[in-house]
Order: structure tokens, then C-alpha cells, then sequence
């Protein structure tokens, strides 16, 4: 396994290549020693001839079944070692699944079977991923069972998507939930780029997370072209994804708060998600931060004036924050509802290999800020918010944490903003047959962005991981003997993104 | 419970005052652009760089007349990398959050666009109110170079959503953005209840849709489907780049292009996403409720 730090580049002959057997085991014995899987995916056609692009990839026959006509890549994060571990193989029409040893590669081999045809066999659940048509529901049978369709419109303003609840009675054995609606076809079209619309697609790939995935794009960038930006772009770059963190995090309070029909946090926090986000508007002119993160640097500089007026109305923000979310440990209506509801147990999250809050919420110390730090995050830790319970509580617990240290980091590093430039864009081309990765811990958790270049230095493959592709298994699982009323609750206290999955 | 009136007291009042008063938005909001035609060169600088193709050159009209520049509010996601790349300072970013139009072509700045004045006055509540609302805004657009008013519905309209409107929304590919700016118009600080206007659950009880995002072909049946749910008349407003145009999706093959490839549509708001002072504005000038200065 080729080891390396976040944000690195390598040759693409870099990555050994090894049969499958010792690929399937190297993975499952670095999952037991505590690894999880940042990403597995096959390029089709890989290592064929020499002139690769992906408009060849796309347009070659499929139906050599017997020839090696993919190559399996998978990427590790090694928190132990505070590195990211690739290994590959080579791989024809079919390959033995790993999901029965290692669940948490699941979703990652539906995929590899949907976008390929390439059948992991053995595979125990091999559904659609985006595809809308021909979803096979489990369905439960016997007195008193009953099933329940939901979406894909839903009743609030919130993205599509399809959930199957199997109840006996007012009880749900098992929920699962069908995506795809939102699917356009950003990984397909980032093929050939970089050009000008790619930071478009990056910045809206989930809207909500624009600095997350735009800054997992930038490090890239930066990886391959040998750029560094300036201490000044990172700490720009650095507030913006914290506040981002907040805006979701005190929104999503206010949220979990009207889902219980306890109006004052629901109201208060509403308007306080918005003011956050009207800060990020203070520096890019856009309410999710549109246009700050660019390869190289940051679109937008912090002057002396502005950090003095983000700081002062941060400050205001927190305190008012602060007071509004307090009065629901307050409220033993609101902790009745919030307490041992939707629980997920700590080994399942492991097995499924859970990033984010949802996972910290069990009790897990997983973040890529502290262990894999880039940026701003090499030199200001901000401690993990971990909370053991796994409940809806839980999830409301670690927000309310994360929002509070990532007030108390943006104070910091708008106190002291280093000298330097903002950066200028990377223009310079890059280089072939290339590979690079890129983690950064968007506010639902770990963002993955990979990718391989051609002979030309064009993306051959681009691959986004968004923390929401771990997590919604994860929904399904906490809803498993739940009273059915209680999933807008349990959905709330995750909050996971339907585009970002999608793409 | 005293807790929590004593943090309703120091919360405080945050409604904002329009449409009485308008907000104070940050400084680096680019707002409307305008272009400044007699500065344009035609040099082709920013048609060259802009990421969604939302400007183009025109050639006037009559047939030979001097080439002129068109910037589609329709496509623009406002990164204002036209703004910068102008040698002439011909496109400037004004700041106002006043922008919408009832036809597309309302949203083309600078040009001459080719719409038919087939202004109808038919209003058929029972069946298709749709030809009746549809029509009719294109020619304020006329060589205009900056952005206008928002042509209010006509009084039979009026009459029936002007106190109050239910609407609901559909995102159809959308990214998360513009249906956060949709959803925090029923927050505190705008309070789109105060003006009749709310969301609701059920295409059967709505009297508008708001759709939001490029219709991904996955959504398509479901957002034709919401629309023929909802009783007549009806209207259907598109909330940004990608529901009027595509945005940065337009031609991708698992996208339609915008929601009038579905559906029709009555009020086009531009942004990416909108800010929701836009969206709370163009509302209300719909439904004649914002004072028409100009």
C-alpha cells in the first residue's frame, strides 16, 4: 500500500498494483487495525494502450468479459498513522465482493456495479444507487404489516428523494431508502476538465457544503500543479468552512426543534443560521460562499476592518446562539423526544463505516481536521466533539459542540490573519498520468475528492465522496424499531445531502 | 418557561422592514448587472470566460446594424468574472436585489429579443389559466440594459392570489441552495406569512410551485406529475440559474434544461442561488404588492 499525506499527488504508477487476493486482503486487515474506507472505485479500460482520455474511455466497447477491463483502486484513511493508504488491482467482468467482510465497501461496490456493469459477486445487496427505476423493495409480510411510501416529493422544502418503510404497526422493522432524483451528472461531466465551469460543479456538488467540496477541489489542484497557497488564503479559506459548519449546525438545531413543536429554539435558530450566513455574505458578496475558494487561493480577502466587524457580530451571534439552543436542555418536553430516539450503537457505526457528527454522535473519534489536518487545521486544533449515546440527543449534542469551537477557532484565527497574497489562480496545466486526494471535514462530515489524469493531463476520473454516501445507511439503521412519526426527527438529526450522494 | 419568555424579550423584533424599507445587504453583494452599451467594445473578453454562456453578441436590428452585447440574467450565476475581465468597464454589478420577469426574454439585457406581442386578456379559471398569465411581459425588455419591474398579475389574478397564496416547491436536481433561500423566507427575518403568502405540503392545496434546480431527467416525471396534482388556475415560478436555464448543468445529458422543459412557467427569478430578499421581492411585485416606483 502507497502511503501518503492528505492533499498529496503522485504518479499514477505510484499505486501498486497487486492481485486481487492480497488487494482484498491488505484492505480488510487495515479496516480491523481500525482504517476505513475514503474511497473505491474501477476505471474502466485502465492501463489499455497509452493515449487514454475519457472521451475513449467512454466510447469503447464493453464486452470483453474476459481480459482485465478495469482497474480497482481503493484509498484508506489511516487515522492511527495520520495517512491515507491507495492500493489497486486489476479486475475483469466480475470480482469477489468485499462487502460480506468489510460492510462499510457496500455502497461503494453498488456503485462500481451500476456506473460499469462490473458485478462484485457474493454481493448481499446489490440495489441501485441512482438509478430511479426497477428498485426492488424488501417488503415484510404477515398481519399487521404494512408498508409505507414517502416522496419522492416531500412535504417541506427539502431535495427528493424515496423512502419504503415495512411497519408492524406503528413500529418500522426496516426503512429503505431509494435515491437518485437529483442525479446530474457532475462526476461524468468533470471528465476532460479542469475547464471553466469545474469550480461551478464543486461549488454546487451539495450547495449547502460549497467550501467543503471547493476547497477538497482546490487542494487537489493544488496537489498536482506543486502550488502552495498562502498562510492568508488558508485562514480565509479556513473560516469559511467553519462558518459554513455553523450556518448547518445552528440551523439544523432550530430544525430539530420544530420537529419536537418547540417553537422558541425553532424561530430563534432560524434567524441565527442566517445571520451566519450573511457573514459568509460579508466576504464573498454570496450567502453560501460562492466564489472564496480557488484553486491557488481564496477569490476574497479579510481586511483589518472586516474581521473586526465578523468578530464583533460572531460574538453576538454565539451568545444569542447559545441562549436559544440552551433552553432546550431545559425543556424536558423537547429531551423526551430527543432521548434514546433514533439510536445507532456504536459497533454498527464502525461496520458501516459512519463519518461526520453521526458518527461522532456514537462515541467516535473520527475527524479529519485533527486526523488528517491541512490548512489552517495543522496549526489550530480544534478538539473532536465526541458524545456516546447515539441518539437524536447525541447528534444535537455534537452540533451544538461543533458550532461552539468552530466560533471559538473563526475568533482566533481572525485575531491574528497572517500577511500574504489570497492567491492567484493555478493555471499552470497538469501533469499526465497522475493521482491525487483530497479529504477535508465538511459539516456532515468527511468529503473525499480523487483524482486521475490522463496522458494528457486532463481528468481521466474524478471521484466525489460526499460524507453523505457513508451516512444514510446509517438513517436506515437508526430508524429500526423507531415509531414511524418519529423519522422527520431522526432524518433532521443527520441531515444529509440528496445532491451530494447523487452528483 | 420564564427562560424562555425572558429569551424572547432579548431576542428581540427581527423582521425586516420591507417592502416599507430595504434591507442593508453586504457591501460585496453584486446584485443586478447593468450593461453600459456605448462603453462595450464588442472584444468578446467576457463572453469568453463566462462559465454558463450567459452573454453572447447580438446583432441588432435591423438586419446589419452594429453588433451588441446580450447578457441572459436566465444563465448568469452572478461570479462576476465578466465584471473583472471587461477592459472598458462595461458590465458593472449594481448592488439591487430588485430582478425577475415574467417571460424569458425579460431576463436579456441589452438585447433586441424576438418576442410575439400575442398579449391575451382570456382568462379560463376552469381550465388552462396558463396562456392567460404567461404572456405578455416581453416587451419591456426591449433594449433594455438594465433590469425592470416585475409586471404584476392581471386583476381577475390578483383578485383570486393577491391576499394570499400557497405554494409549494419542488427541487428537481437542485443543489441545496435555493431551496434554503426559499425556506428561510418563512423564517422571522423575512416572515412571508405577514403577506398572505406560505408553503404548503400538497400540490392539492397549492396554488403555485416553486421549482428550484435543472429538472434532473430522474425528476422529471415527478415534478410533471406535481403540477397536474395541483388545482387550476396555477402558477409556477422558477427560483434560479439552473430552473430557468440549466445553469452550469444546461446540456448535460441527465439533465432537462430548466423547468419550462416540463412545465410552464410564469415568474422567472434569477441568482445562484437568488438571495432571498429577490425572491421575497419578486413575490410580492407578482402580486402587485411592492410600491411601483421607478
Amino acid at each position: 500500500m502507497k502511503l501518503f499525506t492528505n492533499g498529496s499527488a503522485m504518479s499514477v504508477e505510484d499505486i501498486p498494483v497487486v492481485d486481487f487476493e492480497f488487494f482484498a486482503r491488505s484492505i480488510a486487515e487495515a479496516v480491523k487495525s481500525g482504517a476505513s474506507i475514503v474511497a473505491l472505485f474501477a476505471v474502466p479500460d485502465y492501463g489499455k494502450g497509452a493515449a487514454r482520455t475519457a472521451a475513449e474511455l467512454t466510447a469503447l466497447p464493453t464486452n470483453a468479459a474476459t481480459e482485465k477491463r478495469a482497474r480497482l483502486f481503493a484509498f484508506l484513511g489511516l487515522p492511527t498513522k495520520g495517512m491515507i493508504g491507495g492500493i489497486a488491482a486489476d479486475i475483469g467482468s466480475a470480482f469477489p465482493s468485499l462487502t460480506p467482510k468489510i460492510p462499510q465497501a457496500h455502497m461503494f461496490e453498488r456503485e462500481i456495479f451500476e456506473n460499469t456493469g462490473i458485478v462484485p459477486v457474493g454481493h448481499p445487496w446489490l440495489k441501485p444507487v441512482r438509478k430511479i427505476f426497477d428498485y426492488d423493495f424488501y417488503s415484510l409480510e404477515g398481519g399487521q404489516t404494512h408498508e409505507v411510501a414517502v416522496g419522492p416529493v416531500h412535504a417541506g422544502v427539502i431535495e427528493p428523494g424515496h423512502f419504503r418503510f415495512q411497519c408492524y404497526g406503528e413500529e418500522v422493522e426496516h426503512l429503505e431508502i431509494a435515491l437518485g432524483y437529483q442525479h446530474r451528472g457532475i462526476e461524468k461531466a468533470l471528465a476532460g476538465g479542469p475547464d471553466i465551469r469545474t469550480i461551478h460543479f464543486m461549488e454546487t456538488s451539495a450547495g449547502d457544503t460549497t467550501i467543503g467540496h471547493a476547497t477538497a477541489y482546490a487542494m487537489l489542484i493544488e496537489a498536482l500543479t506543486s502550488t502552495q497557497p498562502d498562510a492568508r488564503a488558508e485562514a480565509v479559506r479556513g473560516i469559511a468552512l467553519e462558518l459554513e459548519r455553523m450556518a448547518n449546525h445552528i440551523g439544523d438545531l432550530g430544525a430539530l426543534a420544530g420537529d419536537v413543536g418547540y417553537l422558541p429554539t425553532k424561530s430563534f435558530c432560524g434567524r441565527l443560521r442566517g445571520e451566519v450566513l450573511n457573514l459568509t455574505a460579508e466576504i464573498c458578496g454570496n450567502r453560501f460562499g460562492r466564489g472564496i475558494v480557488q484553486p491557488g487561493g481564496v477569490g476574497f480577502d479579510i481586511d483589518e476592518k472586516m474581521a473586526t466587524s465578523i468578530a464583533a457580530r460572531l460574538q453576538k451571534i454565539v451568545k444569542d446562539t447559545d441562549e436559544a439552543v440552551g433552553l432546550l436542555w431545559d425543556s424536558p418536553s423537547v429531551l423526551a423526544r430527543f432521548e434514546r430516539t433514533g439510536m445507532l450503537k456504536k459497533e454498527t457505526a464502525l461496520e458501516l463505516g459512519l463519518v461526520g457528527p453521526a458518527a461522532r454522535a456514537c462515541g467516535i473519534e473520527r475527524d479529519v481536521r485533527s486526523d488528517y489536518p491541512s490548512g489552517i487545521y495543522k496549526y489550530a486544533a480544534i478538539p473532536v466533539a465526541t458524545y456516546p449515546s447515539g441518539d437524536v440527543y447525541a447528534r444535537a449534542m455534537v452540533r451544538m459542540l461543533e458550532y461552539q469551537r468552530s466560533a471559538s477557532a473563526i475568533l482566533d484565527v481572525l485575531a491574528a490573519l497572517p500577511a500574504g497574497n489570497t492567491g492567484k489562480p493555478a493555471s499552470r496545466a497538469l501533469p499526465a498520468r497522475s493521482v491525487a486526494l483530497s479529504l477535508v471535514e465538511g459539516w456532515r462530515g468527511k468529503i473525499c475528492h480523487c483524482a486521475i489524469t490522463d496522458n494528457r493531463g486532463a481528468f481521466l476520473y474524478y471521484k466525489i465522496v460526499d460524507p453523505s454516501f457513508h451516512n444514510w445507511p446509517g438513517l436506515a439503521y437508526a430508524l429500526r424499531g423507531q415509531q414511524i412519526s418519529d423519522f422527520p426527527l431522526c432524518n433532521k438529526s443527520f441531515n444529509l445531502s440528496y445532491c451530494g450522494f447523487d452528483l | 418557561m420564564i427562560k424562555a419568555l425572558r429569551s424572547r424579550l432579548h431576542q428581540g423584533y427581527k423582521t425586516n422592514a420591507f417592502p416599507a424599507e430595504n434591507p442593508r445587504l453586504p457591501e460585496r453583494y453584486p446584485g443586478a448587472p447593468r450593461l453600459e452599451t456605448e462603453r462595450c467594445t464588442v472584444c468578446g473578453a467576457c463572453k469568453a470566460i463566462c462559465p454558463t454562456s450567459a452573454i453572447s453578441v447580438q446583432s441588432g436590428e435591423p438586419a446589419g446594424a452594429e453588433p451588441r452585447l446580450a447578457l441572459d440574467l436566465g444563465r448568469c450565476i452572478f461570479c462576476r468574472k465578466c465584471e473583472t475581465a471587461c477592459p472598458e468597464g462595461a458590465i458593472a454589478f449594481t448592488g439591487s436585489f430588485r430582478m425577475g420577469a415574467r417571460a424569458k426574454a425579460g431576463l436579456v439585457l441589452g438585447s433586441v429579443p424576438h418576442v410575439s406581442s400575442t398579449r391575451t386578456s382570456r382568462l379560463d379559471v376552469s381550465n388552462d389559466a396558463h396562456k392567460a398569465v404567461s404572456t405578455g411581459a416581453g416587451n419591456q425588455a426591449l433594449n433594455s440594459e438594465e433590469t425592470r419591474l416585475i409586471e404584476a398579475l392581471d386583476r381577475k389574478m390578483l383578485k383570486i392570489f393577491g391576499r394570499a397564496m400557497k405554494i409549494r416547491q419542488v427541487s428537481a436536481g437542485g443543489c441545496n441552495a435555493c431551496e434554503a433561500d426559499v425556506n428561510v423566507l418563512e423564517t422571522i427575518g423575512f416572515d412571508l406569512s405577514r403577506f398572505g403568502i406560505s408553503i404548503t405540503a400538497s400540490p392539492r392545496h397549492a396554488d403555485a410551485i416553486i421549482v428550484t434546480g435543472p429538472v434532473s431527467k430522474n425528476m422529471e416525471l415527478a415534478l410533471r406529475k406535481t403540477y397536474e396534482a395541483m388545482p387550476s388556475p396555477k402558477l409556477v415560478i422558477a427560483v434560479g440559474a439552473c430552473a430557468i436555464s440549466g445553469g452550469i448543468y444546461r446540456g448535460l445529458p441527465d439533465v432537462c434544461g430548466g423547468a419550462d422543459a416540463v412545465i410552464p412557467i410564469d415568474l422567472y427569478i434569477p441568482g445562484c442561488p437568488p438571495h432571498p430578499m429577490t425572491i421575497l421581492n419578486a413575490l410580492l411585485e407578482l402580486l402587485d404588492r411592492v410600491p411601483r416606483k421607478n
